[in-house]
């Protein structure tokens, strides 16, 4: 058992996975020499060498188009996006090709690969930067799209993606790089399609992902110190495949449900499972499931309104009091 | 998953169960026979159309349950060992089985329960409930959670006994598993008449369109029935002369003065004269100016008389107060202020709660006369027909064709009693015609 950092986490699970498979192969901008612009990938290249790691040029249509290729040649490549932002750059290859190649090929093609993709904000970034965009991925026929938010499930979760025989979007979350968490040592492999629950509770269900994850722990701790209010908090972390199971038993248990988003409101991924329970479980609700999000808007630079703008632990714990009380 | 009980026939709306096959705890496959029904019409053995265990047996051997009630419970698979049933889907969640003392309450450690992977179609992502537990909103407008509502329709607890403690006087899950546990009145069992399945089902292949229900349309059904089924109603007729009133009236109309424009002051209607008329009736008749009130009877000094209006989608009574001391005048003014708001929606709720009788003129449609439902709490309504010209003995012999009406009251037989009934429509007669007394 060791302490670890997020950001060190994402090296040893891509560590990880490259010693165990030589098939692994890592690419992106600045991700060899200089060990990545969040210093996520440090010592990878010294590890491996420069053929399994590489800089490629600024060229996000390349670094996917190359992955691709090396994908549906035998290779399981992980392929670096900087900011998940610049995922519209290439989003041809992820809406288009390597997450059709499967189904058109009828099972000829595969495309077994890995985005790993910085996602999120709080970090200043600004509007083009700091966007959270899991949602875009996950209306894609033909892609899982998975957001850990501690350290040891970056670990397993990156090992069940990088194992899984069809494209992974990965975000890793920018403002969770420098959290730490305790990570047991040798080999941690986890399973896409799993929701944890991370705080039991009996008075609502707050689903919650990434960044998003800690906020809605410290928000439902303070809702039971200062108001009695006991709230299980669910890290949902596999948008696709989604853990339906864990999240209706909850829901079926607690009878209220919330979520809290970093999506823009409209289409954000809290919208789809709130349609979920509102048709599932619907007869379990006693009382409306209730959406915490970014609101509709480019995400500002400033760090008062950025912090504004995002769900903070005090508006998940007003909503929350309000909507349970008021 | 519940197992309901089926709807053996057209008008068969409860089976009584004869015999179990299984017991509580039983695997169940889907087309095992379950338990034996019977009816006034038939009985017979019923299928599983659910693999799973029998978890629960909510009406046992001898017992009666209405169509659509709930008989047995059947939970999933036991186990992890259980294999995967391929035809039907096993809950993830208990949907429908209520937690059994036995069963643990969720939580953190069912996560690391060992998963049943699901197999669902490309269509069937989604299982909605198989059942609906009727409305959030009740006749009396009071809202219920969807989990109050599963719960009443599952314990057969009467929602519009409980007061809602939740938000808004929202009815919640809570309140229903106090009443439960209270023992509270409960109807018998889930309300199948609540639901549209058993009618729907009598029209299969029919062509219908089905219109939703809003909220006026859910309270005047409501209170209707309620009136009807819990008033003890009784009906006197009796036909009035209008030839008199119809004189004072078409004087009156004549005499009233016109603006620059041409319009007249006023314009006085049958329907003024009838409501001026009714109240002074009713002043003199104290007996019947009184309602019911559960343990006692109301009687009242002054009149609050309601008339029917008409509006779109349903009707509103508003009241006009004090009707005995106000003149014709003032009654016609004040009656088409109302009905127009009543028309426009825009009465508040003092202004048609309340009453003591109330008044509903079908006239203007041409009927000759009809029997109204009582509007609760009021004790009488007078159902008023179409002035038609009708033959009449004139004094001395022969005949004479005059403008008659047909009136009829219905009465509430707990305040008013026949005579009492009769004593009242007579002097609303007599009132009628000899209309001068109503301008004195």
């Amino acid at each position: 058992m060791a302490e670890l950092t997020y950001r060190d986490a994402v090296a040893r699970g891509i560590a990880q996975e490259m010693s165990r498979d030589a098939d692994v192969v890592f690419l992106g901008e600045d991700v060899a020499k200089a060990g990545g612009v969040f210093k996520a990938t440090v010592g990878l290249l010294e590890q491996f060498g420069p053929l399994r790691v590489r800089d490629t040029p600024i060229s996000e249509q390349a670094i996917l188009g190359a992955a691709m290729g090396a994908a549906m040649t035998g290779l399981k490549p992980i392929a670096e996006i900087m900011f998940s932002d610049f995922i519209a750059v290439c989003f041809d290859y992820l809406a288009n090709e390597f997450s059709k190649s499967r189904y058109m090929t009828n099972g000829q093609v595969k495309c077994p690969l890995v985005v790993r993709t910085g996602n999120g904000g709080g970090s200043r970034f600004g509007a083009q930067h700091s966007q959270s965009v899991e949602n875009w991925c996950m209306m894609i026929p033909g892609l899982k799209v998975v957001a850990p938010s501690t350290p040891r499930d970056v670990i397993g979760l990156l090992a069940a993606a990088v194992r899984d025989p069809d494209p992974v979007i990965f975000f890793e979350h920018k403002s969770l790089y420098a959290t730490k968490g305790e990570v047991e040592d040798g080999e941690i492999v986890d399973a896409l399609g799993t929701a944890k629950i991370v705080r039991a509770g009996s008075d609502a269900t707050i689903l919650a992902l990434a960044l998003m994850v800690p906020r809605a722990l410290a928000a439902a701790e303070k809702l039971k110190a200062e108001h009695g209010i006991d709230c299980e908090v669910i890290d949902v972390r596999s948008l696709v495949p989604l853990d339906t199971q864990t999240i209706l038993r909850s829901v079926a248990s607690t009878h209220r449900l919330f979520t809290v988003e970093e999506n823009p409101r409209l289409c954000g991924w809290g919208a789809e499972l709130v349609s979920i329970v509102a048709d599932e479980a619907f007869y379990h609700l006693d009382g409306p499931p209730v959406r915490i999000t970014t609101p509709h808007i480019p995400l500002p630079a400033a760090d008062f309104l950025e912090d504004m703008a995002m769900p903070t632990v005090d508006r998940i714990c007003g909503t929350v009091r309000r909507s349970l009380q008021a | 998953m519940d197992v309901l009980m089926p709807q053996l026939g057209e008008t068969v709306t409860e089976g009584k169960v004869i015999k179990w096959f299984k017991s509580a705890g039983d695997a169940i496959n889907s087309g095992d026979n379950l338990f034996e029904i019977e009816t006034d019409k038939v009985s017979m053995e019923v299928p599983s159309i659910e693999a799973g265990v029998l978890t629960e047996i909510r009406v046992k051997e001898g017992e009666i349950a209405p169509v659509g009630g709930v008989v047995a419970v059947i939970g999933p698979p036991n186990g992890a060992a259980a294999p995967p049933v391929a035809s039907s889907v096993p809950m993830p969640v208990p949907l429908a089985a209520k937690p059994t003392p036995a069963a643990p309450k969720v939580t953190a450690a069912a996560a690391s329960a060992p998963r049943t992977p699901l197999k669902l179609g490309p269509f069937e992502e989604v299982r909605s409930p198989k059942r609906n537990f009727g409305p959030a909103k009740l006749p009396n407008g009071v809202t219920v959670t969807p989990l109050a509502r599963r719960l009443a329709g599952e314990g057969g607890v009467a929602l519009s006994r409980l007061k809602g403690s939740g938000p808004h006087g929202r009815i919640i899950g809570g309140d229903v598993e106090a009443a439960l546990s209270s023992g509270a009145p409960r109807t018998m069992a889930p309300l199948p008449a609540a639901f549209a399945d058993p009618v729907k089902s009598l029209y299969r292949g029919v062509p219908f369109e089905e219109i939703a229900l809003d909220g006026m349309r859910q309270i005047v059904a409501a209170r209707l029935l309620e009136a009807k089924q819990t008033i003890p109603h009784f009906y006197v007729s009796a036909d009035a002369d209008l030839e008199r009133l119809l004189t004072l009236r078409d004087d009156t109309n004549a005499a009233a003065p016109k603006d620059t424009a041409g319009n007249p002051a006023f314009k006085l209607s049958i329907n003024d004269l009838v409501i001026k008329a009714f109240a002074m009736a009713l002043h003199r008749v104290p007996s019947a100016n009184a309602v019911w009130a559960s343990d006692r009877i109301l009687q009242f000094r002054r009149v609050d008389i309601g008339i029917a209006v008409a509006v779109d989608g349903g009707l509103l009574t508003p009241v006009i107060r004090q009707a005995e001391t106000k003149t014709v005048f003032e009654i016609s003014f004040e009656m088409k202020d109302l009905a127009a708001r009543a028309r426009s929606r825009r009465l508040k709720p003092e202004e048609y709660q309340g009453g003591v009788a109330s008044v509903s003129n079908l006239g203007m449609y041409g009927v000759s006369s009809f029997s109204a439902i009582l509007n609760p709490p009021q004790s009488t309504i007078l159902a008023v027909g179409a002035g038609q010209r009708r033959p009449a003995e004139i004094p001395g012999g022969g005949i004479r064709f005059t403008t008659q009406m047909t009136m009829t009251l219905s009465c509430d037989h707990r305040v008013v009693d026949g005579a009492l009934g009769a004593e009242l429509l007579t002097a609303l007669k007599s009132i009628i015609e000899n209309p001068v007394s109503m301008l004195i």
